[in-house]
């Protein structure tokens, strides 16, 4: 009985009239979607509904009255925001910081995989594959420790071993906001770059071995092969992935500029980002209303930004596009 | 010339050393602090070869297991519960998503991949969470906000079924009378085993790490605290011994715990899973990588 029905079911959708073989169609895979309709849901609460919720930057809000209790105030958010150092300080950084961590990373990402690519023993090509990642698997906390067992300035390594014998003065890290770009771009970088370089190693991979191997007969050097075979063809991927963490300029990663320089006061000027300076309106100084401004702000021009980069790609290399 | 290309990779492997030297060894200076004495950590600073090796950080952390047993088991609980709900939600969306005769499947496709172009922001997801679902001081404030499931998932598995699961299998399991549902679980999840490995560690060691929604959501139930969230409150907690502050509140505090010491070694008792795990799932993670970070 229930094979017919599944085999008719199967045939309906090819043969009988459109309406009817929704219908069917929708039945057929009924189980499914109800397997389904938790993803969708969470979907709708976890990310929908925060969607909705940017309308709260143009409210006065306030947790007693709620959501749809509070009152409206038009741009006051905004032009409060604004009215705050910060707000400049916060723009500059995240944009700052995120084109340096493109760029920079990116070439170390090539250079490394390129390198890697180079390494003849396949043992060792393994073992420098699975050691590049392991700062990728240390959450920022962790990272925070890291830096802070360096940068200390009673306890660090730097200042007591190295500092210290070279007879320079000890110098207090956390308490020097121009010291931190250089160190924050580090630490980025020692903790990106092996996952970088993978996944342009696995594009290198890819290639076409003949290509190298008509190379070598024509007597090219390896300098050649990379200059002349490599890089051409890594370029549409290096030029895709640049685009694509363009269109991720406005958010930063939350760890990094909070846990690692241990949200220290004395070094906001160099490590306020739009995602701290969130998490500090909000959560110490309950300010919703400019918390919820800059949110708005990042949400908002994060999706021009991704969309513009988008149809870039699409102009470039229709194949990588998002969309 | 070979000679000049054998040098070429006589550097490379130079570099790639130097490279992987550097990626392990602040770690190094991380285990080797927890087990140096107080005092020499106090008079010369955190250093890598232990002067005088004393294991009383990690005496001090076993007379007070408790908190770190404790937050232990929250780490491990949040991060089970998380993973395998994550799966199931990433599994049952990318499955259907991937039926070619579904109703509703562009609109649906859509409904997931927007969520990659927008999102609502930090603000009004807390919002929501705390207001409307109140999980505020609870464990799911660890599990729930942000982290269950990402559409770039859905997306890759999706793809995934889409490529690896062919159409004649599913065609004859349908003669066969299977259910959808059963085809699902009988057929096509079997198939594909190494994304569904791939998604599991990833979401995995995406709850291990997490500490942000500990920060925003268990503001007083400290004892639902996972152990990344204790070594956050830990650095804030010592942040007032740290360098300029008052060295008298410093003073006093250190002669009762080896404070130094002891972040140090709880760290260490974060991070050693992760490192003895890894090299057994490293495959998975370095596939993971390529298949996210090409289409990425």
């Amino acid at each position: 009985m229930k094979t017919n029905q599944s085999t008719a079911l199967y045939s309906a959708v090819i043969t009988s009239d459109p309406r009817k073989s929704r219908i069917k169609r929708l039945r057929k895979y009924r189980s499914l979607y109800i397997l389904a309709i938790p993803a969708i849901v969470y979907l709708i609460v976890n990310n929908y509904f925060p969607m909705a919720g940017l309308i709260l930057a143009f409210k006065n809000y306030s947790y007693s009255k709620g959501i749809f209790g509070s009152k409206w105030c038009g741009l006051k958010n905004f032009t409060y925001l604004f009215g705050s150092k910060w707000a400049g300080i916060m723009f500059r950084n995240t944009i700052l910081y995120n084109l340096v961590f493109i760029f920079l990373g990116t070439l170390i990402a090539v250079v490394v995989a390129i390198l890697l690519s180079e390494v003849r023993s396949a043992r060792a090509q393994k073992a420098y594959q699975v050691i590049i990642l392991i700062p990728y698997l240390m959450s920022t906390v962790l990272i925070g420790y890291l830096v802070f067992a360096f940068f200390s300035s009673d306890n660090g390594f730097i200042n007591n071993s190295i500092l210290k014998p070279l007879g320079f003065d000890p110098v207090k890290w956390y308490m020097k906001p121009n010291a931190w770009p250089g160190i924050l771009i580090f630490v980025q970088m020692w903790r990106s770059f092996g996952f970088q370089s993978i996944v342009f190693f696995a594009t290198i991979l890819g290639f076409d071995k003949t290509l190298y191997e008509s190379a070598v007969m024509d007597g090219a050097t390896t300098w050649q092969q990379i200059t002349k075979i490599t890089l051409p063809l890594l370029k549409p991927t290096i030029i895709i992935l640049i685009i694509m963490s363009i269109g991720r300029m406005f958010s930063t990663d939350f760890g990094l500029f909070y846990q690692v320089p241990q949200n220290t006061g004395m070094l906001y000027e160099a490590t306020t980002t739009i995602d701290t300076f969130v998490y500090r309106t909000l959560m110490e100084d309950h300010d919703v209303g400019r918390a919820l401004a800059a949110g708005f702000l990042q949400s908002v021009l994060g999706f021009f930004v991704i969309m513009i980069a988008n149809t870039i790609v699409r102009k470039v290399e229709p194949d990588s596009a998002l969309f | 010339m070979a000679g000049n290309n054998k040098v070429f990779r006589r550097v490379a492997n130079v570099i790639m050393v130097i490279l992987c030297a550097m990626a392990v060894i602040p770690f190094i200076l991380l285990i080797s602090s927890s087990i140096t004495s107080e005092q020499v950590i106090s008079q010369s600073g955190y250093s890598f070869i232990p002067r005088q090796i004393d294991f009383s950080a990690y005496k001090y952390i076993w007379l007070a297991r408790k908190g770190i047993v404790r937050a232990y088991g929250m780490t491990i609980l949040v991060t089970s519960v998380g993973t395998v709900c994550s799966v199931f939600l990433t599994t049952t969306l990318g499955y259907l998503l991937s039926r070619k005769d579904l109703v509703g499947r562009s609109f649906l496709s859509f409904f997931v991949f927007f969520t990659m172009l927008f999102s609502g922001g930090m603000v009004p997801s807390y919002i929501v969470w705390s207001q409307i679902f109140k999980v505020t001081n609870t464990v799911w404030g660890l599990i729930l906000p942000n982290l269950m499931l990402s559409a770039f998932n859905v997306i890759l598995m999706r793809t995934y079924f889409t490529m690896n699961v062919p159409d004649e299998i599913l065609e004859a399991a349908e003669m066969d009378s299977c259910g959808q549902a059963g085809i699902l679980f009988r057929i096509a999840l079997p198939l594909c085993k190494p994304m569904l490995a791939t998604v599991g560690l990833f979401s995995a060691l995406t709850y291990w790490n997490d500490w942000i929604n500990g920060l925003y959501y268990l503001t007083r139930a400290k004892e639902l605290q996972t152990i990344q969230n204790v070594l956050n409150s830990m650095s804030n907690n010592v942040q007032f011994l740290k360098d300029n502050a008052s060295v008298s509140i410093g003073l006093e505090f250190s002669q009762h715990i080896p404070t130094l010491g002891v972040r140090m070694a709880i760290a260490v008792i974060a991070v050693i899973p992760i490192l003895v795990i890894y090299p057994f799932f490293q495959q998975f993670f370095v596939k993971g990588i390529v298949i996210g970070g090409v289409k990425g």
